[in-house]
């Protein structure tokens, strides 16, 4: 690269000094020219120059896409990114012709139709055949392109299979939180933003009974592989996006306005391993919509597990109740008998003292909702 | 107040009207100035210290992406605590930098710089009118622009940085000083800037429809304008439509941010506190500003295609081809831009419908500017071109259009927007197709017009010289960058580290920022060439393009006013370049048929019964409007 840099340097240099060199041919002369002709000083080197660049412009083009290529994301291990994948250069195949042809006409004409003495321009004002052509050509292809993304746009964002696994994804400055619909009845529970605090990091309601087998992680997700996942995304604080580059997913965080993607991963983490052969290739989820200082960093893992691993790590996790059972306090009396069932045992005595205390409060919070 | 001086002027002075002005003090003369040359002249030198400002900003953050271990002590002097004693930059200053750059580079250098420039200029130069409907008002214009101007400075200054939530400032980010320092006394002022930036652009505006539409000279028939013309009235209507837009929301904001209302702001729960705001929605805050920021880019970069329209074709010794596909186009682009504005949003959670109605717009608009760029090359082709500088610019701008205009195809496809949304191929896609693009413009419009400005010439060689660095270094730049938003990478990202998939391209970030590097040193040449030529120039001929429009028919310094004596009546379009049977190889408008005989179609001949009248008319000269 430091060879290319230098290269690069180099032309630069080179050029400067030719321009420079010609300058001063063209400094003695000035006073010779007191003609009526136009004054064409270096049209011939200009010339010149739009074949160079084309050609150079070509070999570069050409050579640094093939090696960029090596550095491109890997195949999409989604099925709809690989259709957007094959979308997406198909397209610019598509457009690869018009732009050699175009950058070609304008350089190759600009040379060959440089200034001549005694010459004259053709006068041709227009050609309404022509401007017919080349109206309605674009217009056909467009269509072509707007027809094929405009299924593939419809199929992805169409509802999600009632079978996905429904997992929710809070941003915040400067993480995310997954938070999954349970151990036992894979519902999410509501939520307010009102009753966050430290621990309830995303507001989980309590006076819903869905939410009580409800467990969350700040660090890292864990989805099955070969059937449908939606996300539901919300922000807690300003915009934030959900960027899972590996899966071609992209779908912004919005404060007070709920947003839902879903995808189906198929390739698992260790597949992935396997194929880029490197062992420690981790799906990553980033954030796309700048959301102050730490936005560069706001990583969090994914982890696509097969579904026997997936039940497995979901039945293993602790819910928030068992994390943080004083928040047993929050739950209405009536349903306090269904919420002991995911507080530890040892725990459950305790937080069943401090609701005494806490339940005026508690009941304050319901009733200002 | 130019057109009631121009009252007094003929009541007192009648014929000797340029005598009148010389009693004038240096601060009419120079500062507070009505006259629309000076304006367009302080428009450009703000936009170029501007430009300075703006991309050296650009420099120092692809030294951060590009370069990030080097050591940015030495720039201490300049950034102070916004380097750190290990000589990095800071995080916030980053976004602050990204931010800034966006917006000086937009509204101060490319919408005020090129549009205030020589919408100003050429305007009543070339429909044949003694100043602006309102001089008055365009001083306004630019004073308005000039206090813009100074607050956005200022906020460089500030302890806590100026605004930093991207030049789109999206709340809630803008909207709570909590979230961001930057989005405190940082952003009050960057909203207060904006507020007085577009009561520039619409006092501007306003005066150029009018110019436009009530003072063209005896004969400028609308199809004799020339298509700068065409480009600027089209620019100021799109401007006075969408700008109030920005306003509006700019003022929902300052509401937000300062009287408690919640326009944006809803179930925020940030620094250990829930606040009260709900009902909001910061969906509404990006389809007011994309109702500006759309027809915002062909604000800026509609007049640069005029201006490469009348280069192409003065240079090209050739009449631009589809005149009227041309005038077309652009009122079709102008039309579409107002309707293609939620193409920024296919992935906020907008209703999917939207977005399937908005891809299929957008794509409708690379119609009409297909047609523009093939008319450009039909216009090279059997030309006689000349490469001076404003030319080799104009070719340029031709070539960076279609190339950034290729991959907005793909941009605009809302399928295939969802991975490359906010990664680097947006950035490498407008920075060509509107940015560079634009800069284009306005370069060729300083080379082509820089003799009618100062009477003198700019340096031809080293217009080429800058060209070509700066032609090369903008496509240097510009064609790695798709390459790495390929790869994903997500724009304003202070660094790659954090992520495995951005741990790649390390070399190709560096050689993005050394062409960025190498194509900013180019531009000295310019800003040498520039400043020197004004004043030691060689003296500008009365016509050196050989051109066809009107404002070479004046003075080589025009004198307030224009014209000395009558203005001239136009007789034809603009584009009589190698008329077949013509002595000369250009026709300028304010020939007659009469005197052309050789050269003239049947149905010119014609015309020239017209001509009698058109000579007998005078209704548009300013000085001569009190009966």
């Amino acid at each position: 690269m430091y060879i290319i840099i230098a290269l690069v340097a180099l032309v630069f240099i080179v050029l400067t000094g030719v321009v420079i060199s010609r300058l001063q041919g063209v400094l003695k002369s000035i006073n010779k020219t007191d003609s009526e002709e136009v004054e064409t000083s270096g049209n011939k080197f200009n010339g010149a120059m739009f074949i160079v660049i084309l050609i150079g412009g070509a070999v570069s083009i050409t050579w640094s896409y093939l090696h960029a290529r090596e550095f491109f994301l890997p195949e999409a291990s989604s099925i709809h990114g690989r259709r957007t994948d094959d979308l997406f250069w198909f397209s610019m195949g598509i457009l690869t012709i018009p732009f050699i042809i175009v950058n070609f006409l304008v350089f190759f004409f600009a040379w060959k139709y440089q200034h001549k003495k005694g010459h004259r321009a053709t006068f041709y004002p227009e050609n309404h055949k022509l401007e017919l052509i080349w109206t309605i050509i674009p217009a056909i292809v467009m269509a072509l392109l707007v027809f094929t993304g405009w299924k593939a746009w419809s199929d992805i964002t169409a509802e999600a299979p009632r079978d996905a696994e429904v997992i929710e994804i809070t941003g915040k400055q400067f993480n995310w939180i997954a938070r999954y619909g349970g151990v036992d009845n894979n519902k999410l529970g509501d939520y307010n933003y009102k009753l966050i605090d430290a621990q309830n990091e995303v507001g989980i309601d309590l006076s819903d009974e869905n939410s009580f087998d409800d467990f969350t992680n700040p660090s890292e997700m864990h989805i099955p592989v070969g059937r449908p996942v939606l996300l539901k995304i919300r922000a807690r604080d300003v915009l934030h996006s959900v960027f899972i580059p590996h899966m071609r997913v992209k779908m912004d965080a919005v404060p007070g306005m709920p947003t839902k993607f879903w995808f189906v991963p198929d390739k698992t983490t260790a597949d992935m391993r396997a194929e880029t052969g490197n062992p420690k290739f981790d799906y990553e989820i980033a954030c796309t919509e700048v959301c102050g200082q730490g936005h560069f960093s706001m990583k969090m893992r994914l982890i696509v597990d097969d579904e026997a691993t997936y039940k497995k790590w979901v039945s293993e996790q602790a819910t928030f109740l068992s994390t943080y059972p004083e928040y047993l306090a929050k739950v209405p009396e009536n349903l306090k008998a269904k919420a002991m069932k995911y507080v530890p045992a040892e725990a459950a005595t305790p937080a069943a003292d401090s609701s005494a205390t806490s339940a005026g409060g508690a009941g304050a919070s319901s009733s200002l909702r | 107040m130019s057109a009631i001086e121009g009252l007094e002027t003929a009541h007192h002075h009648a014929d000797e009207h340029d005598h009148h002005h010389e009693a004038q003090s240096f601060w009419q003369k120079y500062i507070f100035c009505e006259d629309h040359k000076v304006i367009a002249k302080q428009y450009l030198i703000t936009g170029i210290l501007w430009a300075v400002i703006g991309i050296t900003m650009s420099v120092i953050f692809r030294i951060q992406l590009g370069l990030p271990d080097s050591n940015l002590s030495w720039l201490k002097p300049v950034l102070g605590g916004w380097i750190s004693d290990a000589g990095k930059l800071d995080p916030n200053f980053y976004l602050a930098l990204v931010t800034m750059h966006g917006t000086i580079m937009v509204f101060f250098v490319l919408t005020a710089g090129l549009s205030g420039t020589f919408s100003n200029f050429l305007i009543p130069l070339q429909i044949g009118a003694r100043d602006m409907a309102s001089g008055f008002m365009n001083m306004l214009s630019y004073w308005f622009f000039f206090l813009a101007s100074i607050i956005m400075f200022a906020s460089l200054f500030l302890q806590q940085g100026p605004a930093a939530g991207g030049w789109v400032i999206y709340p809630p980010l803008s909207a709570l000083p909590q979230a961001h320092p930057g989005s405190g006394m940082g952003m009050t002022l960057w909203l207060a800037s904006m507020a007085f930036f577009i009561v520039s652009q619409l006092l501007g505006g306003i005066n150029y429809i009018t110019t436009v539409i009530n003072l063209r000279t005896r004969g400028m028939s609308f199809d004799r304008l020339p298509l700068t013309i065409w480009s600027f009235l089209i620019t100021a209507v799109l401007g006075l439509i969408s700008f109030p837009v920005l306003l509006s929301s700019v003022l929902l904001l300052i509401f937000d941010r300062h009287f408690g209302t919640s326009f944006y702001l809803s179930d925020i729960y940030i620094n250990g506190e829930a606040l009260p705001n709900v009902g909001g929605s910061p969906i509404l805050f990006q389809h007011l500003f994309w109702f500006l920021g759309h027809p915002e880019v062909y604000i800026v970069l509609l007049p640069a295609l005029g201006i490469t329209s009348e280069v192409i074709a003065t240079n090209s010794r050739k009449p631009i081809f589809g005149y009227r596909a041309m005038i077309a186009s652009m009122l079709g682009i102008a039309f579409l831009a107002f309707i293609v504005w939620a193409h920024h949003m296919f992935v906020t959670g907008m209703n999917p419908f939207l977005g399937s109605v908005f891809m299929f717009l957008t794509l409708i608009i690379a119609v009409p500017s297909a047609v523009k760029g093939f008319n450009y090359i039909t216009t090279l082709w059997k030309g006689n071109i000349v490469f001076t500088p404003g030319m080799l610019f104009s070719i340029g701008l031709v070539s960076l259009f279609v190339s950034g205009g290729l991959t907005g195809i793909i941009l605009g496809n809302s399928a295939l927007d969802i991975q490359l949304h906010d990664t680097y191929f947006v950035v490498a896609h407008f920075h060509l197709v509107m940015g560079a693009a634009s800069a284009f413009g306005l370069f060729a419009g300083v080379y082509h017009w820089f003799p009618k400005m100062f009477g003198r010439m700019m340096n031809t060689s080293l217009g080429q010289a800058h060209f070509w660095l700066t032609f090369i270094g903008i496509y240097l730049v510009f064609i790695p960058m798709h390459y790495v938003g390929i790869a994903g990478f997500p724009r304003r990202y202070y660094q790659f580290t954090s992520y495995d998939f951005t741990h790649k391209f390390m070399d190709m970030n560096m050689f993005i920022s050394i062409a960025a590097i190498f194509t900013f040193l180019a531009q000295f040449i310019f800003l040498w060439n520039f400043f020197y030529s004004i004043f030691k120039g060689r003296k500008a001929p009365q016509n050196p393009w050989r051109s066809n429009t009107l404002e070479w028919t004046a003075p080589i310094i025009p004198g307030h006013g224009n014209w000395e004596g009558e203005i001239p009546a136009v007789y034809r379009w603009s584009y009589d370049y190698s008329k077949p049977g013509a002595k000369e190889d250009f026709i300028p408008q304010n020939i007659p048929y009469s005197q052309t005989p050789e050269s003239n179609f049947p149905h010119e001949n014609e015309l020239i019964a017209t001509e009698k009248v058109i000579e007998s008319q005078n209704f548009n000269d300013q000085f001569k409007t009190h009966h």
